[in-house]
C-alpha cells in the first residue's frame, strides 16, 4: 500500500492519459467509454484509502526564472487522503449513474472524456504539495465545468450558464492569484509546506490580505454570496454532473482550499470573520431561496449553496476539521440527492416540481433513496447530516452566537424545503403526464451505494477527525435535541406548503408569496448584478467597439493607409508612360546625382 | 587629360542625342555613345593611376557586357518595331 501513496501523482496522470485517449477517439470508443473512465476514481480511491495513515510527497524543479523556481510537486496527507476517496467515490458512483442516464446521447464519449478530466484535475488539487499545481488544478476544474455545464452547447441557456459560471468564479480566481503573488513576493516560494511554515515570521497584513485573496478564491468557487450566482444557473448542465463537479466535489474545493492553508486563517482573524459571515449569510440566504424554487435541480443547488455555507461559517470559527466532515457527508447526501433527481427526470421526463408527484408507487427505488438523502439533508438522527451539521452549529454557536442561531434558522428552513420538494414529487396525486418508469440498474445501484455513505458516514465523524488530526467535539444532547426539533418543525412547515401541489402558479401558496415572493428569484440579486455590473460592462464594451476602436483606433489606421495611398497616387501621376519623359527624368536625376557628389569631393 | 576631355563629351553627345532624338534606333545609338564615353573614362583612369590595372580588366568584361546588353536591346527593339513602334513617344504602356 505503500508503494500506491509514493506514486499519488498516477491519480491525476492516469485519468488525465485517458481523457485524452477517449477525446480521441470520441468516433471509436463507444459504449466501452464509461468502464474505461471508471478507472481514475478507483485509482483515487486505492490511493486514498492507502494515504489514510500516512502521507508522503515528492517534487520536481518545474521552471526556473533567475534566482526564483517553481516546483511542481505533490503532498498526500489525511486531508488529501479523505478528498481522493470523496472525490473518488462520488466520481465512480457518477460515472456509473450516467451509463443509464447519458445512454444515447451524442456527445456519450465526449462526456466521459470530460469527466475524466476533472477526476484528472480534482485528484490534482487535492493532491497538490505547492500552490502552483492547487491553482492548475483549480482552473482546470473550473473548465472542465464550464464544458459540462455547457455540454449540450446546441441549447442556448446552457452555453449562456456555462459563460456565466465561468465569468463569475474567475472573479474569485483573480483574487486567489492575487493571493498567490501576495505569498511569492513575501516567502519567495509557492510550496505549501515552505509558505505554512513561515506564517510566524510574516507581517500580518501580509498574511490577512494572502487569507483574504484565497478565501475570495473559494468564495467564488463553492457559490458563497456575492459570487453564489452561478451555480443554480449551472444545473443546465447533464444531472450526474451536478451531482458530482456542482455538489460534491468542486464547489467543496473552496473548503478545502482553506483547509489546506489553515495557519493563515490560523494567524487572520479578519479572514476567519469575513468566512463567518459570507457563511452565513449564505446558509441563511440560500435555504429561504431553495424553499421557493419548482424546479427540483434548483431547489438542490440551493441547498447546495446554503450548506457550503454552513461549511465557510464552521471555517469562520476556527473548527476547519468538522467544515471537512460536514464537507464529506454533505458528498455522500448531495450527491445522493443530485442522482435520485437526476432518476426522477430521467423517469419522469420533467424537472418541475409542479408537474411531478406520486412518483413514489411509480419509481420505488427513487423515492427511498430520495428521502434517504432528504433525511441526511435535514439532519435526522441517525443519517450523516445530523451529526457534522450538528458539530457545526455546535462549533459556530459557542464561538459566535448570532451566526449560531442563524445556522440554526437555516436548519429549519433546510427541513422545511426538503419535506416541501419531497411531497410535491414523490406523494400526492399523479399530475404528470409522461409514463414514469424506474430506472436502470446503472442508476439505482450507484444510488445505493451514496445510500449506504449517507446513512453511515455520520459515525465516521471521529475517525475523520483524527485522521486530520483532531479532536471530535462530543455531541452536546441538548442542542441536538433542539436542531433535530427544528428541522422536524421545518419539515411539518414544508410538508404543509407542498399542500397545494402544482395548483400554485409557483408552487408557493399566494399569500405567503406576497410577503416572501422576492426569495424566488434570489432576491433579485442575478438583476442586480446584470443591472450593476453587467450592463454597463456591456455599455463600456459598446463604447470602447464604436468610439474608441472604430471613430478612434481604425480612423488612425485608415489614415495612415490613406496617407501611403495618396502618396502612391501622387508619384503614380509621374508614371506617364512616355519613355522621353523618363529618360529625361533619369538623366536629371543623374545630373543632380552628380552634383551632389561634386558638392561634397570639393 | 584628353582622354577625360573626350569621355565628357562623349557622355554628353549621347545625353544629348538620348533626350532629343525621338528615333528608337538612334536613341540606342545615343546610349552606346555613352556607354563608350564610360569605358574610356574608366580606361583612362586605369591608366593614370599605378596599382589599378585591374580596371583595365574590368573594361574588357564591361564591353563584352554592353555586345550583350546591345543584342538585348536590339532584340526588345525588333519587338518594338513588329508592333508598329519605331519611335520613342509612341511608348505609352510603361506607366504606373
Amino acid at each position: 500500500m505503500n508503494v500506491l501513496r509514493e506514486m499519488a501523482y498516477l491519480v491525476v496522470g492516469v485519468p488525465l492519459l485517458i481523457a485524452v485517449v477517449l477525446g480521441l477517439g470520441v468516433r471509436v470508443w463507444g459504449r466501452a467509454a464509461a468502464w474505461i473512465a471508471l478507472l481514475g476514481p478507483l485509482l483515487a480511491v486505492a490511493v486514498g484509502a492507502s494515504s489514510l495513515e500516512g502521507g508522503a510527497s515528492g517534487s520536481v524543479r518545474w521552471l526556473a526564472a533567475g534566482d526564483s523556481v517553481l516546483t511542481l510537486g505533490y503532498h498526500v496527507d489525511g486531508l488529501s487522503a479523505i478528498m481522493l476517496l470523496v472525490v473518488g467515490v462520488v466520481a465512480a458512483c457518477v460515472i456509473v449513474f450516467s451509463i443509464g442516464y447519458m445512454h444515447g446521447d451524442r456527445g456519450y464519449v465526449r462526456y466521459f472524456a470530460i469527466l475524466s478530466l476533472f477526476t484528472a484535475a480534482m485528484s490534482g488539487l487535492v493532491i497538490a504539495g505547492d500552490l502552483v499545481g492547487l491553482f492548475i488544478g483549480w482552473e482546470l476544474v473550473g473548465a472542465c465545468s464550464f464544458l459540462l455545464i455547457g455540454f449540450w452547447y446546441e441549447k442556448p441557456a446552457a452555453a449562456e450558464a456555462a459563460r456565466k459560471a465561468f465569468m463569475v468564479t474567475r472573479v474569485g480566481d483573480a483574487a486567489m492569484l492575487v493571493g498567490l503573488a501576495v505569498l511569492w513576493r513575501a516567502t519567495g516560494t509557492l510550496e505549501l509546506s515552505a509558505i505554512l511554515g513561515s506564517v510566524g515570521s510574516l507581517a500580518p497584513a501580509v498574511v490577512t490580505t494572502a487569507a483574504v485573496c484565497l478565501l475570495l478564491g473559494a468564495v467564488g468557487k463553492s457559490a458563497q454570496f456575492p459570487l453564489h450566482i452561478w451555480l443554480p444557473d449551472a444545473m443546465e448542465g447533464p444531472t450526474p454532473v451536478s451531482a458530482l463537479i456542482h455538489a460534491a466535489t468542486m464547489v467543496a474545493a473552496g473548503v478545502f482550499l482553506v483547509a489546506r492553508t489553515w495557519p493563515l486563517f490560523e494567524a487572520s482573524p479578519e479572514a476567519r470573520m469575513v468566512a463567518l459571515v459570507l457563511g452565513t449569510i449564505t446558509a441563511l440566504g440560500a435555504a429561504t431561496i431553495a424553499l421557493q424554487q419548482t424546479d427540483i435541480k434548483k431547489v438542490l443547488a440551493y441547498s447546495t449553496i446554503s450548506q457550503l455555507g454552513f461549511m465557510f461559517a464552521a471555517l469562520g470559527v476556527g473548527a476547519w476539521p468538522v467544515a471537512i466532515f460536514h464537507l464529506v457527508t454533505h458528498a455522500a447526501f448531495k450527491a445522493l440527492l443530485f442522482l435520485t433527481s437526476g432518476s426522477v427526470i430521467h423517469g419522469s421526463g420533467t424537472q418541475d416540481l409542479r408537474e411531478m408527484g406520486g412518483l413514489r408507487s411509480k419509481m420505488p427505488l427513487t423515492a427511498v433513496a430520495w428521502i434517504i438523502g432528504g433525511l441526511a439533508l435535514a439532519g435526522i438522527p441517525p443519517l450523516a447530516g445530523f451529526f457534522s451539521k450538528d458539530e457545526v452549529v455546535g462549533s459556530v454557536l459557542a464561538a459566535a452566537p448570532w451566526a449560531g442561531v442563524a445556522l440554526l434558522a437555516a436548519s429549519l428552513l433546510t427541513g422545511a424545503y426538503v419535506a416541501r420538494a419531497t411531497r410535491l414529487a414523490f406523494f400526492g396525486p399523479v399530475r404528470g403526464t409522461g409514463e414514469a418508469h424506474e430506472s436502470p440498474w446503472t442508476m439505482t445501484v450507484p444510488m445505493a451505494v451514496l445510500a449506504v455513505a449517507a446513512i453511515g458516514l455520520g459515525f465516521a465523524g471521529p475517525s475523520i477527525a483524527a485522521v486530520l488530526g483532531a479532536e471530535s467535539e462530543p455531541l452536546s444532547l441538548g442542542l441536538a435535541a433542539l436542531a433535530v426539533g427544528l428541522a422536524g418543525a421545518g419539515a411539518l412547515g414544508g410538508w404543509l406548503l407542498a399542500a397545494g401541489g402544482g395548483a400554485y402558479e409557483n408552487g408557493f401558496p399566494p399569500a405567503l408569496t406576497r410577503v416572501w415572493g422576492a426569495a424566488r428569484d434570489g432576491y433579485g440579486f442575478d438583476a442586480l448584478v446584470n443591472g450593476a455590473i453587467v450592463r454597463p460592462m456591456a455599455a463600456l464594451a459598446r463604447f470602447t467597439d464604436s468610439v474608441v476602436d472604430r471613430q478612434g483606433i481604425d480612423r488612425v489606421a485608415e489614415g495612415f493607409a490613406g496617407l501611403a495611398r495618396g502618396v502612391g497616387e501622387m508619384f503614380a501621376r509621374t508614371m506617364t508612360g512616355d519613355g522621353q519623359t523618363y529618360s529625361a527624368l533619369l538623366a536629371a536625376g543623374a545630373i543632380i546625382l552628380l552634383c551632389i557628389t561634386m558638392w561634397l569631393v570639393r | 587629360m584628353t582622354s577625360l576631355a573626350l569621355a565628357c563629351v562623349l557622355m554628353s553627345v549621347g545625353l544629348y542625342g538620348l533626350l532629343t532624338r525621338r528615333d528608337i534606333i538612334a536613341v540606342l545609338a545615343s546610349i552606346e555613345v555613352m556607354l563608350g564615353g564610360a569605358q574610356l573614362l574608366l580606361a583612362a583612369y586605369s591608366a593614370s593611376v599605378t596599382l589599378a590595372s585591374a580596371a583595365q580588366g574590368v573594361t574588357l568584361i564591361v564591353l563584352a557586357t554592353i555586345a550583350a546588353e546591345a543584342a538585348v536591346g536590339l532584340a526588345l527593339l525588333v519587338a518594338l518595331v513588329h508592333r508598329g513602334r519605331t519611335r520613342t513617344d509612341q511608348i505609352e504602356e510603361v506607366r504606373g
